[in-house]
């Protein structure tokens, strides 16, 4: 049924053509009729509006996302500090030499470098740019990276040149008796 | 229905749309917020996580008061 406009004009209302079987205004209708509108004027804003619930309903889901970030974080494990290993003995590496070694056992290999009579530093031997092995340069103590010429810190382990932005992650060395043990391992920092 | 109506339909239909643009650029937002942080997190780097969370719940917090908002109009 299309209504006529008050005082006899027979211009058509588009916005609400369309009248419900009560005949009673829409704002009296139930929940459900003015959700699902025939006009299209109200029918284009009841989808616009349903869009915006939908999106708010995403800006939930990232929120939810990023607090089951936190609470990973919370509960996650951490992994309990590896037992000290021997990697070497002092007499098997001159000094300005390096030798590999793995520690904690099965980890990605590490460099150890003597880098005086009595010092040793270990590092990660994996470049933090893209996983190039590093090579020492003791003479210029600095850490080579040759596949995209990038320059490590030989004492910090610090990125001093080239692509690097992080620091190689540090391993933890002591001598005792005669021995080089690996005792931790620190976290990478920039 | 009169043109006073007609008017506030109109109004209403440019309130909606200016909101979707704003909840749209929030959720934007917070869903570089999302990548970023884990982004971090897996990288080894803990210290964003619970901030960002914060960030994203206000952003969250946003949108929801103008959903709000929305939904008083009808």
């Amino acid at each position: 049924m299309i209504p006529r406009q008050a005082g006899g004009d027979d211009r058509r209302d588009f916005e609400h053509a369309t009248v419900p079987p009560d005949g009673r205004p829409l704002a009296d209708q139930p929940k459900w009729r003015r959700d699902f509108p025939i006009d299209w004027a109200q029918d284009d804003y009841v989808s616009r509006r349903e869009l915006v619930k939908f999106v708010v309903l995403t800006s939930a889901a990232l929120t939810a996302g990023q607090f089951w970030i936190v609470l990973k974080n919370a509960f996650s494990r951490r992994p309990a500090p590896p037992a000290g290993a021997p990697i070497a003995t002092v007499n098997e590496l001159p000094v300005g030499e390096a030798k590999t070694f793995t520690y904690p056992a099965g980890s990605t290999p590490r460099l150890l470098v003597r880098t005086g009579t009595s010092t040793f530093v270990a590092y990660d031997q994996q470049c933090t740019h893209l996983q190039c092995p590093v090579v020492p340069a003791v003479a210029q103590r600095r850490l080579h990276c040759p596949c995209h010429d990038g320059w490590f810190d030989l004492d910090t382990g610090r990125p001093v040149a080239g692509p690097p932005q992080r620091a190689l992650p540090r391993v933890l060395v002591e001598v005792r008796d005669g021995m080089v043990y690996a005792t931790g391992v620190e976290d990478a920092a920039s | 229905m009169t043109s006073r109506s007609r008017m506030v339909r109109a109004q209403r239909m440019t309130i909606v749309n200016a909101m979707l643009a704003f909840v749209t650029l929030i959720v934007i937002l917070q869903l570089w917020l999302l990548t970023a942080t884990m982004n971090a997190y897996l990288g080894g780097d803990t210290s964003t996580v619970v901030p960002a969370a914060l960030a994203s719940l206000v952003c969250l917090g946003l949108n929801a008061g103008l959903l709000r908002y929305l939904f008083g109009l009808d």
